[in-house]
């Protein structure tokens, strides 16, 4: 059977067998995340902190004016990007929007990286030519940040396409070795369900059986529009997945370990049947929606009940009075925590310490890595010649 | 009938005079006043504003029917304006930020610039789409862009440019009143950077006329848009006995030809600045008028101040990539000393 062949008809599958319907749910066998080890969650917990520190500290640098363009906050949204992303293998491919620092750090992109990159530091993910939108770490299987909204959604569609060609028809991984099956993510915000792109790229899926993920990473706002004004179906974007054949799921985003429940039996259902799915993760961000935003369209008091149920708080809680280790006492220990909080801000501390330091990007960068061969008139300085003068004149 | 401005100068106003932002603000609202088929729509452009405060107010005073926030759908906006349009209707879309235009492309160039040719003008698309435009900002790549060349080389579209507040308005109540569609770039950079008197009353200024801003007589520099303060700003740091005629087009497409034509004639000599890269942008077409019309008038050959041919960068180089006025200042001599 071709990739592109069409799959409009019952593209499913029983119910009874979909990941939305997992066992531990119908009560047979346990969660998925009480199978992994403590560590592991204790894990999950450091990433989250990570990010939280590291974006208190960015929006520092960038009131100190250390940090141009436009900057964008993941503060809040933490378990999203941790929980999605530790339901993955590390070589599953990932593209997202421009509110990107937090699935670069979950990914594994260095404090240095991600900093210096917003910098403009030549040490920078990119150079410190692309900034805060605009995150990239090839090894680590991350292909951006991106700013147009809505526009990478697609790209993801294409990345699953990619590794399906090498799973089914190149029967080897073009990076050398032997093909898996792999699933990809696309992240989007639930501003981007509006764009056109993404439902041409679901459309794609559905139609060709492409695993790919739409994590709809649905904080509620698009800058100052509430998902209800701009969105229909708001209430059950499932509705969405239903037009294109696609398994579609609601998921609480702001608990990691509700999270990963969840996510983590789709993704294996993504990957073992090789199809897409639509997953509208329910998150919030805590400051407004770039650096420069007053935020008039949403009360305190909404942002203070998220605040509430903090997922940092609640992972910690659950670790320290909840989750026993084999020995009956708690996975963490108030002084683990406190050390764990210590390590981290020592981390980022020192990753800020090394992208200061780091120096700006030559001038000559300005005309490099634009193309393999670049116009050699790239550089409108220096270069400029009047010629020779008509000998005649 | 005397018209009543919806919304009072300021005490502010009244003495700095507007920047460009609120001359903007004014425009709409005194053209919304007068013409109940003017619409606004776009991504928070109502409740908020827009992401510029350009529409402040504006849905407060002509309700949510008229100021309309849309969804993040560039495509379906302007299409939707476009059907607004040639439905009687005037239109007047907000695009954030020039690199968002890429969903909406299609849209501009495949259906409102062509509608006049393929109906034989039985049918016109009057829109009038409002573009934040070129660098200077600090912001990035996508947010910082100067596209004007493309919207000019593909026939249908009027493309607008001004660089000061008067400019604005008088070339937005024109362009809302055009048959035809407008792209109306307005630099971010010039926004709030300065406040000037500007009429308060009903005025136009014809969308293909340029502005000389300074006569002169040993070289000619052609710019638009906010390059027009560099290149002042350059003339300024000139010997005194170097006369230049600065002339800000205003309008890119229907480019005023004649302005720049008569005064290479006069001068002998061109320099023309802007933004976008250089390799095929409107500086390049500037260079080849100038070629056709005034070859036995020059005494050296055109230069051309630009952007890179790049994309734009990230804020730490940003300034070295924009035209500034030490480069125009030394395209100037270098071109004098020929
Ligand atoms: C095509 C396009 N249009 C508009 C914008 C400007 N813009 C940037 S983010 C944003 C809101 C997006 O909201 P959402 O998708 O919900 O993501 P969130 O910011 O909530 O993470 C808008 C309108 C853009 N970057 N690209
Ligand atoms: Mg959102």
């Amino acid at each position: 059977m071709s990739i592109a062949h069409s799959n409009a008809v019952n593209p499913l599958g029983h119910p009874e067998n979909l990941p939305t319907n997992p066992a531990w749910k119908r009560g047979k066998g346990k969660r998925p995340s009480e199978l992994l080890p403590d560590a592991t969650l204790v894990k999950w917990l450091r990433d989250m902190y990570l990010i939280r520190e590291f974006e208190n500290r960015t929006a520092q640098a960038y009131q100190a004016a250390k940090i141009g363009g436009f900057c964008h906050l993941y503060i809040g949204q933490e378990a999203a990007a941790v929980g999605t992303i530790q339901s993955l293998e590390h070589d599953d491919p990932i593209v997202t929007a421009y509110r990107d620092h937090g699935h670069a750090l979950a990914r594994g992109m260095s404090v240095e990286a991600c900093m210096a990159e917003m910098y403009g530091k030549i040490t920078g993910c990119a150079k410190g030519k692309g900034g805060s939108m605009h995150m990239f770490d090839k090894p680590n299987w991350l292909f951006g940040g991106h700013g147009i909204v809505g526009a990478q959604t697609p790209l993801g569609t294409g990345l699953a396409f990619a590794s399906r060609y090498e799973w089914e028809v190149m029967k080897r991984s073009v990076t050398g070795g032997p093909a898996k099956k792999k699933v990809s993510l696309a992240y989007l915000g639930d501003g981007a369900l509006n764009q056109g792109a993404l439902h041409e790229a679901m459309n794609l899926a559905g139609l060709w059986n492409i695993p790919v993920i739409y994590v709809v990473e649905n904080n509620g706002y698009s800058m100052g529009t509430a998902i209800h004004r701009g969105t229909t179906m708001s209430e059950d974007l499932t509705k969405k997945a239903d037009a294109y054949g696609i398994l579609g799921a609601i998921i609480d985003g702001f608990d990691v370990i509700d999270c990963y429940d969840h996510f983590k039996p789709i993704v294996d259902w993504c990957r073992e049947n090789q199809k897409p799915a639509f997953v509208d993760l329910k998150t919030y961000r805590y400051l407004g929606h770039s650096m420069s935003d007053p935020q008039k369209y949403r009360t305190k008091e909404e942002v203070e009940q998220f605040k509430g149920k903090d997922s940092i708080d609640r992972l910690a809680s659950h670790l320290m009075t909840e989750r026993k280790k084999a020995d009956g006492s708690f996975v963490l220990s108030e002084q683990a925590f406190m050390q764990l909080q210590t390590d981290v801000k020592e981390e980022v501390r020192h990753g800020i310490e090394l992208a200061e330091a780091a120096p700006v990007p030559d001038l000559s960068e300005l005309y490099t890595d634009v193309l393999l061969n670049p116009m050699p008139n790239m550089s409108p300085m220096g270069e400029y010649t009047h010629g020779v003068k008509n000998p005649l004149l | 009938m005397p018209i009543l401005w919806a919304m009072p100068r300021t005490e502010k106003q009244l003495q700095d005079g507007l920047t460009l932002v609120e001359a903007i603000n004014e425009a709409l609202a005194q053209e919304m006043t007068r013409d109940a088929r003017v619409v606004c729509l776009g991504e928070d452009v109502g409740f908020n504003g827009g992401v510029f405060r350009v529409t402040d107010g504006l849905q407060k005073q002509f309700g949510k029917d008229r100021v309309i926030d849309t969804p993040l759908a560039e495509s379906g906006i302007m299409g939707t304006a476009i059907g607004l349009a040639i439905g009687g209707m005037r239109p007047v879309p907000e695009i954030q930020f020039e690199g968002f235009l890429g969903p909406a492309h299609d849209q501009l160039v495949n259906h409102a610039a062509r509608f006049r040719t393929r109906t034989r003008s039985a049918i016109t698309v009057p829109l009038t789409v409002r573009v934040p435009w070129g660098g200077g900002i600090h912001a990035p790549e996508l947010h910082s862009d100067s596209p004007e060349a493309i919207y000019t080389h593909l026939p249908g579209m009027k493309v607008v440019c001004p660089s000061t507040p008067t400019d604005a308005k008088g070339l937005l109540l024109a362009a809302i009143r055009d048959p035809d569609p407008v792209i109306f770039f307005e630099p971010k950079r010039v926004y709030r950077s300065y406040r000037e008197q500007v009429p308060e009353g009903d005025y136009e200024i014809e969308i293909g006329k340029a502005k000389v801003i300074q006569e002169g007589t040993d070289l000619t520099v052609v710019t638009w848009g906010a390059n027009v303060f560099q290149c002042l700003e350059a003339l300024d740091a000139l010997p005194e006995d170097i006369s230049v005629e600065l002339i800000d087009l205003r309008t890119i497409n229907p480019m005023d030809k004649d302005a720049i034509i008569n005064s290479v004639q006069k001068t002998g000599r061109c320099v023309v600045v802007q933004e976008a890269p250089k390799t095929a942008g409107m500086a390049s077409e500037i260079a080849t008028i100038v070629m056709e019309h005034c070859f036995l008038h020059l005494k050296c050959p055109v230069q051309r101040v630009c952007g890179f041919d790049t994309m734009m960068p990230y804020y730490k180089l940003e300034l070295d990539y924009l035209p500034d006025a030490k480069r125009i200042a030394e395209a100037i001599e270098q071109t004098m000393a020929y």
